[in-house]
């Protein structure tokens, strides 16, 4: 059974278009990202397969479910671009949020909690306050805290965009090892094109004016992804593939904006 | 620091009472010992007798006494103005309709002028208290009055600051309306809350002086004031000591919350108003 079913998603803000005619399936396990380039509307599909929107047509179920049924029942754990963490809060407390949420007991919740900064190598840190961490600490403590409560699906919105590439080349491989010991499937909005070819199973290239996808590319590197996966030629190809597929759709569109926008 | 501010503060009320008395100037007013007394005569006033014929009690222990009393009022009338004010404020958030309807009138309130109502409040409110609130429960109500308002407004305000994404956050764990204010919305409006509490702790004192006027209540600082003021011409350092108290009265009002603020709020730095 496929995690996540997209088809016949339209989106409209006003006269925009801003998703047009989406349909993609997600399996169980995968590794999609989406990237194209600003205004593409991938974090607003994104938001919609969360229930944070609503689409204007069209439906998406996950697991099974309509979106909506699948948020309340806690189906997905959400990560954004800034850590959003509650300053108020220690950072232990921030990841046993969404477990309070779901009126965890207290020591179950603690027991996780522990698990939960294991994973993202932050043991030690429990009682810091989040703005005494630095900016890749405090994005592992936001995963910690969207994995908290082992959701099936995880939506990552350019979660890796604000650090340093350095930084962001280790979260990368803690990612990989994160999803493969969790077990869940990654939805993950991305800019970078070497991110998402390393990180993921396919790309979904997506394209502006109006959003849609313009091609989805499998990306058949072996895994488990190691440091010198970026260094061989089937990485580099399938980096130019994708490059090529942007390229493509931002040039499809070149024509047609003046028209469209006249309109508009 | 502060003592350096404070000597500054009392070297110019000195200089400019030199200045002005050794060239004569007049304008804008004429600078002697019963418009500008000595700041060390005020205070030495605080430690010699509260009436002219020099029997009786020091003044700073009437004035003391009075302190006291007006601090009850401001105290009790800060309390139930705080309660009222987070409570309608926590209301009108959740309740956007209710806001467009109510908070004009809030408004409103605020742009009554407190003396014209702190009699009227004094004469209605003091025949139904029962005999432990007489008169200076009404007085507390003018308090409340003045409290409420920059309460709520902050209140609201501090509600409505939550981060989107927070809240984001919130709906995909599926949190409920109230607990989203409780987790969220009301640790992100605390550092709003405090400032109006501030506000309020120095504006509660100040009522309360209001509220002691019409109600001819002898035991406050306000009848103080309204006896010193009478033998201003004669004696103004008695005037110029009940309001060096008042203002520590207003002072101390403020430090309390300053204090339970430091205990209660913990945020990053960056987000403490």
């Amino acid at each position: 059974m496929s995690v996540v079913e997209i088809s016949g998603l339209t989106k409209q803000f006003g006269e925009t278009t801003a998703l047009q005619r989406i349909e993609l399936e997600i399996a169980e396990r995968e590794f999609v990202s989406l990237i194209g380039p600003s205004g593409c509307g991938k974090s607003t599909l994104l938001r919609i397969v969360g229930d944070l929107i609503e689409p204007t047509s069209g439906t998406v179920t996950v697991n099974g479910k309509p979106a909506r049924q699948a948020r309340t029942d806690r189906d997905y754990g959400i990560v954004f671009q800034d850590p959003v963490l509650y300053d108020w809060r220690t950072v232990a407390k921030n990841v046993a949020l969404p477990l309070e949420m779901a009126r965890w007991s207290r020591q179950r919740r603690n027991e996780r909690v522990q698990k939960m900064l294991e994973l993202v190598e932050l043991q030690g840190f429990e009682n810091h306050r989040p703005w005494q961490l630095s900016g890749g600490m405090q994005q592992r403590v936001s995963i910690a805290r969207a994995l908290s409560f082992d959701p099936s699906l995880l939506l990552m919105d350019e979660p890796f965009g604000a650090l340093d590439e350095m930084t962001r080349e280790r979260l990368n491989m803690e990612l990989l090892s994160i999803w493969d010991a969790s077990g869940s499937t990654i939805v993950f909005v991305t800019h970078s094109i070497a991110e998402a070819v390393f990180l993921s199973t396919r790309v979904v290239v997506m394209s502006p004016r109006p959003g849609r996808v313009s091609e989805v590319i499998p990306i058949d590197l072996p895994q488990p992804r190691t440091a010198t996966t970026r260094e061989e030629p089937r990485f580099f190809e399938l980096v130019t593939r994708v490059r090529e597929a942007l390229h493509l759709g931002h040039d499809l569109d070149r024509p047609a904006p003046a028209a469209k926008e006249a309109t508009a | 620091m502060f003592l350096v501010v404070l000597a500054a503060l009392w070297g110019l009320w000195e200089g400019y009472r030199w200045l002005w008395i050794h060239e004569g100037w007049t304008w804008p007013f004429v600078v002697d010992d019963t418009t500008m007394p000595h700041l060390y005569d005020i205070f030495a006033a605080l430690w010699g007798s509260a009436s002219p014929g020099g029997v009786g009690p020091r003044l700073i222990t009437v004035l003391g006494k009075g302190a006291l009393f007006t601090a009850k009022e401001a105290a009790a009338g800060f309390a139930l103005g705080a309660i009222v004010g987070f409570t309608l404020g926590v209301l009108l958030a959740q309740f956007r309709l209710l806001q467009r309807g109510l908070l004009p009138w809030v408004v409103a309130s605020q742009t009554v002028p407190i003396l014209v109502v702190a009699p009227m409040v004094v004469v209605w409110a003091n025949p139904k208290l029962p005999s432990g609130l007489k008169d200076w429960g009404a007085v507390a109500l003018i308090a409340a009055y003045l409290t409420f308002f920059p309460v709520t407004v902050n209140t609201i305000r501090g509600l409505q600051s939550a981060d989107r994404r927070a809240l984001e956050l919130m709906r995909s764990y599926a949190a409920g309306n109230w607990r989203i204010l409780w987790k969220l919305r009301f640790p992100a409006a605390l550092p709003y809350i405090f400032a109006a509490l501030k506000i309020g702790a120095t504006a509660s004192v100040v009522g309360a002086l209001i509220g002691e006027l019409p109600s001819s209540i002898p035991n406050g600082l306000g009848a103080q004031i309204i006896n010193f003021s009478q033998y201003y011409s004669t004696e103004p350092r008695g005037l110029w000591a009940t309001n060096v108290v008042a203002a520590a009265l207003g002072i101390s009002f403020f430090l309390v919350i300053v204090l339970v603020e430091k205990l209660v709020v913990r945020r990053a730095p960056e987000n403490l108003v």
